[in-house]
C-alpha cells in the first residue's frame, strides 16, 4: 500500500493547493478518473454505488449523511433500510437525481459521470479494487467528507491490523507456507495473485498456485489443479460438497484430506470487498488457513 | 438409384452426384481418421509441455495417470459425443423443418436449459435445504429439465407438432421468453454471472467417464430411430403432401425426429452447456462436400460434429494453456468463419 498510497497523497496534496482557487462554495479535488472535480464543502447528502465505498463512508461515522446506496451495500444494518440507487451495472440515474445528492461517490469503472453531470450531480469516481485502493480511497473520501484526520487514523489501524494478521499467520506455517486454490466460480475461474483476495492470501504467507501472468481471475482447465494438487482450497459451500465428483479430483490431497475453506456470504462480503473490514476478512482466512493447512 | 438431396444449402447446392460417386466410404474414413487423431492429440496437449505428456504416456505414475485417462480422455470422447449429437440434431432439424438454417436449439432447448441452471444456483445460494436440492440435481440435471420444459412449452403453444411455421414461432417466443426471464433473474444477482458464463458459453472441462458414458447412451439412443427414419426425411423433402401421399405418418414421424432431436440436444446441453455452431455447421459441411440422401447426412452430421467439437476442445485448452477458453467461443468463431467462406464463395461464383 506504501508506494501508491505516497502517490495518492502526492497527488492529493497537489489538488488540494489547487483548492485556493476553487470557488468559495467548494474545493477542486482530482479523482481517479483524472478529473478535476468542484466539490461541496461538508457535503451532507451522499449516495454510494459501491459496497465498499459505503462501508468507507459508515466507518469514517458519516453514515448518517448517506440517502441511499447501490443495492449491495448491506453494511452496516443501517444501511439496509436506505433507498437503493441500482447495482454496480446498472445505477439508476432517474433515483440519484430525484434524490437529490450533493455528492455521488462511485468506482472508475462506472461509467456514468457525465450523465450524472448532465444533472448537476457531482460524482467522485475512486478506484476501488485492489489492496493498495483501500487506503487509497479511505484517505480520499476522508478529504471529501472533511474528515481527514478521522481518515488517516482508520487507514493507520486498517494498515496496523492487516500487519498483524499477516506476521502471526506467517509465524504458524511450517515451511514455505501453503499451497492454496482459490476458485471463485465454477468453471474453473481462479482468483490470481493479482486479485484482491490474492493480495490478502499473499499476506497470509500462503502460497497460490495460480501464477501473476495469468491474470486476476483466470479461467483454468481443470487440471491444472490436480497436477499442482493444492494443500487447501478455498471455494464456495455449494461447489464444496461436489468437489470429488469432478474427474480427477478426488486425488487432490485438499479434496481428499477434506481441505476446504468456505465461507458464509456474510464473511464472503468482507474478503472480497477492498474496504474496512478487511482485517475481518483476512482473520477470517488465516483462521481457515490454520486450521485447514497440513 | 436416384439420390433425394436433404434441406437446400443456402450456400449454393453443393457438388453435383457425378462430382463425387461413392465418395461417402472415403469420407467416413477421413472423418474416423482424424476423429483418432485428435484423441491422440488430447491425451498430449493440456497444461503440461507436450514432451511433459508424452513422458507419461511412456511411463506414467499416479499422478499422470490421472490426468490422461480419467480427465483428458473422458473429456474429448464426452466432447466428441456430445458434438455427435449436435451435429445429428442439427441435420435432423433441417431435414424435418426444410429449413437450412433450422438448428438443434430451435425449439428453445437452449434458453430452457440455461433458466434452469440459473434457478439452480440461485436456489442453491438462497438456502442450505434447496442447496442440498440441487446438489442432487446438479446443473447438469438442471439443465436437462429446463431443457425439457421448454420443448414442452414450445409443442404445447404450436398445439403439437403438424405445423411447422408454428413449431418455429413458438420456439423463438419461447427462446426469447425463457431467456428474459434468465436475464431478469441474473441482474437480480450479478455474482451468478461468470458461472452462468461458463454454461452459455459451453464448457468441456469437467466431462467425467460417467458424463461421457450417459453421451454414449443418448447418441446410441437417438442415432438408431433417426437413421431408421431417414427415408421419411427424404420423402419430406418432396413436401408434406407427396410425403403424405407415398404413405408416411407425418404425426408420428415428426414427433418421434424432434424427440430424437430434444433428448440428443438436452443430454448434450446438459453435459457441456450451450455449444453454439456445431448442429448447424456439421451438417452443411457434410453437404458441401459429399451428395448424400439423409440417411447418410444424419451419420456424416454425426461424425463430423464430433470431430468439430473434439478439435474445438483441443484448441480452447491449447491457445492459452493452462488457462482454457471456452468452447462454444471457439465452435462460434470457428463456424462463423467457415459459414463465412461459404457465402464469400457462392458471391465469388455468383
Amino acid at each position: 500500500m506504501t508506494g501508491s498510497r505516497a502517490l495518492g497523497v502526492l497527488v492529493l496534496g497537489f489538488t488540494l493547493s489547487a483548492a485556493a482557487e476553487a470557488a468559495s462554495s467548494g474545493f477542486v479535488l482530482r479523482d481517479d478518473l483524472q478529473r478535476d472535480v468542484v466539490l461541496p464543502r461538508d457535503p451532507q447528502r451522499i449516495i454510494t454505488l459501491v459496497p465498499s465505498l459505503t462501508e468507507i463512508v459508515c466507518a469514517l461515522g458519516a453514515c448518517g449523511r448517506l440517502v441511499a446506496t447501490d443495492e449491495f451495500s448491506n453494511w452496516p444494518a443501517q444501511v439496509k433500510v436506505l433507498p437503493k440507487a441500482g447495482g454496480f451495472e446498472d445505477p439508476q440515474i432517474e433515483q440519484i437525481v430525484s434524490l437529490k445528492p450533493n455528492l455521488v461517490l462511485l468506482s472508475r469503472s462506472q461509467r456514468i459521470t457525465e450523465r450524472l453531470s448532465e444533472f448537476g450531480v457531482v460524482s467522485f469516481a475512486l478506484n476501488t479494487e485492489s489492496y493498495a485502493d483501500i487506503g487509497h480511497t479511505v484517505r480520499a473520501v476522508g478529504l471529501v467528507l472533511g474528515l481527514s484526520d478521522r481518515a488517516a487514523q482508520l487507514d493507520a489501524a486498517i494498515e496496523q491490523a492487516v500487519l498483524k494478521i499477516g506476521e502471526e499467520a506467517r509465524a504458524k506455517h511450517r515451511g514455505d507456507g501453503p499451497t492454496v486454490y482459490i476458485e471463485v466460480d465454477r468453471g474453473p475461474y481462479a482468483a490470481g495473485p493479482a486479485s484482491f483476495i490474492g493480495e490478502l492470501l499473499a499476506r497470509l504467507g500462503a502460497r497460490n498456485i495460480v501464477t501473476a501472468n495469468l491474470g486476476p481471475f483466470p479461467r483454468l482447465n481443470p487440471e491444472y489443479v490436480v497436477n499442482h494438487n493444492p494443500d487447501v482450497i478455498f471455494i464456495s459451500p455449494a461447489e464444496a460438497t461436489s468437489l470429488a465428483e469432478r474427474p480427477g479430483w478426488e486425488t487432490i490431497r485438499a479434496v481428499k484430506e477434506h481441505r476446504l475453506c468456505s465461507f458464509a456470504p456474510e464473511v464472503r462480503d468482507t474478503i472480497v470487498r477492498p474496504g474496512p473490514r478487511v482485517a475481518e476478512g483476512m482473520r477470517a482466512m488465516a483462521d481457515c488457513l490454520a486450521r485447514a493447512a497440513p | 438409384m436416384s439420390v433425394l438431396r436433404p434441406a437446400v444449402s443456402i450456400f449454393g447446392t453443393g457438388r453435383s452426384d457425378a462430382e463425387m460417386p461413392h465418395r461417402l466410404g472415403t469420407w467416413v474414413t477421413c472423418c474416423l481418421a482424424i476423429t483418432l487423431l485428435l484423441t491422440c492429440g488430447s491425451l498430449i496437449i493440456g497444461t503440461s509441455s507436450v514432451e511433459t505428456s508424452l513422458g507419461w504416456l511412456l511411463s506414467p505414475d499416479a499422478q499422470s495417470s490421472v490426468v490422461l485417462w480419467q480427465i483428458r480422455l473422458p473429456r474429448t470422447v464426452g466432447a466428441w459425443f456430445a458434438g455427435a449429437l449436435l451435429g445429428l440434431s442439427g441435420a435432423i432439424a433441417q431435414g424435418v423443418f426444410r429449413n437450412p438454417l433450422a438448428e438443434p436449439y430451435l425449439l428453445g432447448t437452449a434458453s430452457g436449459a440455461a433458466l434452469g441452471v440459473t434457478l439452480s444456483l440461485i436456489a442453491a445460494d438462497a438456502s442450505i435445504g434447496a442447496l442440498a436440492w440441487t446438489g442432487k440435481l446438479g446443473i447438469t440435471g438442471a439443465a436437462c429439465v429446463g431443457a425439457c420444459a421448454a420443448i414442452a412449452l414450445t409443442i404445447g403453444l404450436s398445439r403439437g407438432v403438424l405445423q411447422t411455421a408454428s413449431l418455429l414461432l413458438s420456439g423463438i417466443v419461447v427462446a426469447f421468453l425463457l431467456g428474459a426471464v434468465t436475464s431478469l433473474l441474473l441482474l437480480t444477482k450479478p455474482d451468478l454471472w461468470r458461472e452462468m458464463q461458463v454454461f452459455l458459453l459451453g464448457s468441456t472441462g469437467f466431462v467425467s467417464w460417467s458424463s461421457a458414458t450417459l453421451l454414449a447412451a443418448a447418441f446410441f439412443v437417438c442415432a438408431v430411430p433417426a437413421v431408421l427414419l431417414a427415408r421419411g426425411l427424404d420423402a419430406l423433402t418432396l413436401g408434406e403432401e407427396t410425403a403424405q401421399s407415398l404413405g408416411l405418418s407425418l404425426p408420428m414421424l415428426r414427433l418421434t425426429l424432434l424427440g430424437v432431436v430434444s433428448l440428443g440436444t438436452a443430454t448434450a446441453v446438459g453435459q457441456v452447456g450451450i455449444v453454439g455452431f456445431v448442429g448447424l455447421v456439421a451438417p452443411h459441411l457434410v453437404r458441401e462436400t459429399l451428395s448424400v440422401n439423409h440417411r447418410q447426412l444424419l451419420i456424416g452430421a454425426a461424425l463430423c460434429g464430433g470431430a468439430l467439437l473434439q478439435a474445438a476442445d483441443l484448441l480452447c485448452r491449447w491457445i492459452v494453456r493452462p488457462a482454457e477458453l471456452p468452447v462454444g467461443a471457439v465452435t462460434a468463431f470457428v463456424g462463423g468463419s467457415y459459414l463465412t467462406y461459404l457465402l464469400w464463395r457462392r458471391s465469388r461464383d455468383g
